[in-house]
């Protein structure tokens, strides 16, 4: 019987030459990552299995989420990292200055490979399935364990089929994509398992578009999200891996839980209400709703690309004088390329303030706080009760071009509603 | 291992960030972090919660991210056992890595209300609503899970199993 990319990423990595799904299995894993909220007890759990790092090259460090240090407890956190890769020669550490968001970085770095494990303590993890990885998000103690072992336990999960259709219109793109699956099948519709995308559509989808729906498959509870390795993904690949590394197909004759289709074509660009994803409304269908505050970046839209986006949208405008923008670069090649072409200009001339690289506001961290009662437009990924500060407060999330027109009108809007 | 307590009755789709709010997160330490547990949800619950109680929720309880504190938070409130209708993956893994029982019972979690009194065998997956007099199985987890949640947790599996 046929296997699905995931089956057969599992089975290689478990020395089988089968898996089915429900099948626990123990997998080698080619990257242990980890974060600096997740970091110290994933390092409190390390020490206590008494066995050196599995490999140096392999367990990567990023201190993203509350850095720069918001307030010193904090700092501590980023403290015991910084020790931990000195005394462990950990080769993998971005240093402030040096770093990214982590999902944003890590594809960026060439540190993911198609084929390969990845296991991250950090929910976004599954980002790297756009270039054809089984990556998945798992806690603190999983990570301590695997970078003393190099092995995590996994359930083979069953997998949904996505098949792609046509290619997307004007302005519309992957969190189009994303958060129009999860409306569709709901933010548990995927709980335990992968969410394989196919079909002619792929093409058409740039990696930035990949990665941002790779990255929120956890938001319809999947394990992962994966994409099959074409002409798109090798070309991104290039030059930027090093590392010797195996595209993986699935078999034709591959068995799926169900199919679900989208024609691309046919989608336009979406808002997920609060508190949840699955919240999804076209733009054009809603009521007026006034905002406050917009955040553009992070590790769902915190790309070139996306930076592009918005920055053609504001060119020439400025934003509402009821709304504040923050935007984010996700790495800071992103931030030293989006200079080189002008965006970053752009987006201070319209009046946005322009943040290094941090989770910081997506998770209610730092840099950009709400208060009770305000409203935020954010091309984040998660619109839960008080993600993004007072437990009053609330989450629109969207896209980047929406995020920009949304900034420019004071309310939430349609791109052409603002450009041609 | 038997477990008896009240219940905590919670909905659908109890995330991570009204588990314990990111606000916390600049500290691991379990006694900090059950001073905020569902803080954002019940405001009461971390004053009012007594040790050995138990939470019973709806569908896809823990959604979201990745943090360990979720379950940590609970388990250091008082709280000695979740049962749910389903668990979101990330964070079952999770409670079982720490030693948090969980119970995934499906739809028959509609048959306990706020403040039912509860005994749950946790290694036998058998619930028993004493209020009510109803008696509830969940499925029986694969013997490697059993082990994990025997070892009371992933480090102590992993220690017992090392050559």
């Amino acid at each position: 019987m046929g296997m699905t990319m995931t089956e057969k990423i599992m089975a290689g990595h478990a020395g089988l030459s089968a898996v089915t799904p429900g099948q626990l299995i123990e997998c080698n894993v080619d990257a242990v990552l980890a974060n600096d909220i997740t970091f110290p007890p994933a390092a409190k759990e390390f020490v206590k299995i008494g066995k050196p790092v599995f490999n140096v090259d392999k367990v990567i460090l990023v201190p993203d989420h509350f850095t720069p240090n918001k307030d010193i407890k904090s700092a501590e956190m980023a403290k015991i990292m910084r020790e931990f890769v000195k005394e462990h020669n950990i080769t993998n550490y971005f240093e402030v200055g040096r770093m990214g968001i982590e999902h944003v970085l890590l594809p960026e770095q060439g540190l993911v490979a198609p084929g390969e494990i990845i296991i991250g303590a950090d929910s976004h993890t599954c980002t790297y399935g756009a270039v054809g990885a089984f990556a998945t998000g798992v806690g603190s103690t999983d990570a301590g364990a695997a970078m003393a072992t190099g092995k995590a336990w996994f359930k083979v999960p069953s997998s949904i089929k996505v098949e792609l259709a046509g290619e997307l219109p004007r302005w519309v793109t992957g969190k189009d994509v994303i958060l129009t699956l999860i409306g569709k099948i709901g933010v548990d519709g995927a709980r335990y398992q992968s969410l394989e995308f196919c079909g002619a559509g792929v093409a058409s989808l740039t990696m930035a578009d990949r990665l941002t729906i790779a990255n929120m498959a956890i938001e319809a509870g999947a394990k992962n999200g994966i994409f099959p390795v074409d002409t798109v993904a090798l070309n991104y690949l290039e030059n930027r891996v090093k590392k010797a590394y195996q595209p993986i197909m699935a078999d034709a004759d591959a068995t799926y839980e169900r199919t679900v289709k989208i024609d691309l074509s046919q989608l336009q660009p979406v808002v997920a209400f609060p508190h949840l994803p699955e919240n999804v409304h076209a733009v054009s269908d809603i009521e007026e709703i006034t905002i406050n505050q917009v955040v553009i970046g992070s590790c769902t839209n915190g790309r070139l690309e996306d930076l592009a986006q918005a920055a053609e949208i504001f060119k020439g405008h400025s934003v509402h004088p009821d709304v504040r923008v923050i935007v984010i670069p996700g790495s800071q090649q992103v931030y030293l390329d989006a200079m080189k072409q002008g965006y970053i200009e752009t987006f201070i001339k319209a009046g946005a303030v322009v943040s290094t690289p941090t989770c910081g506001p997506c998770l209610g961290g730092y840099m950009g706080i709400l208060a009770a009662g305000e409203r935020a437009v954010s091309t984040t990924n998660r619109n839960f009760r008080g993600r993004m500060g007072h437990v009053d407060s609330e989450v629109y999330l969207v896209g980047p071009a929406v995020a920009a027109a949304s900034a420019i009108l004071g309310k939430i809007s349609a791109p052409g509603e603002v450009v041609a | 291992m038997i477990i008896s307590g009240k219940s905590w009755r919670y909905g659908d789709n109890i995330d991570t960030d009204v588990i314990i709010p990111a606000r916390y997160l600049n500290t691991s330490e379990p006694a900090e972090l059950a001073k905020h547990c569902m803080e954002d949800i019940d405001p009461a619950f971390s004053g009012a919660v007594q040790a050995g109680e138990i939470i019973v929720a709806g569908r896809n309880f823990g959604c979201g991210s990745s943090r360990e504190h979720a379950p940590v938070a609970i388990k250091a409130a008082g709280i000695s056992c979740v049962i749910a209708d389903s668990f979101a993956r990330i964070f079952y893994r999770n409670a079982l890595n720490i030693g948090l029982p969980l119970i995934e019972l499906g739809e028959s979690v509609n048959r306990f209300k706020q403040g039912d009194d509860i005994i749950v065998d946790a290694a036998a997956g058998k619930v028993k609503n004493v209020t009510t007099g109803e008696v509830f199985q969940a499925p029986s987890l694969p013997p490697f899970i059993q082990k994990i949640a025997q070892a009371g947790g992933l480090i102590n599996f992993v220690k017992g199993t090392q050559v």
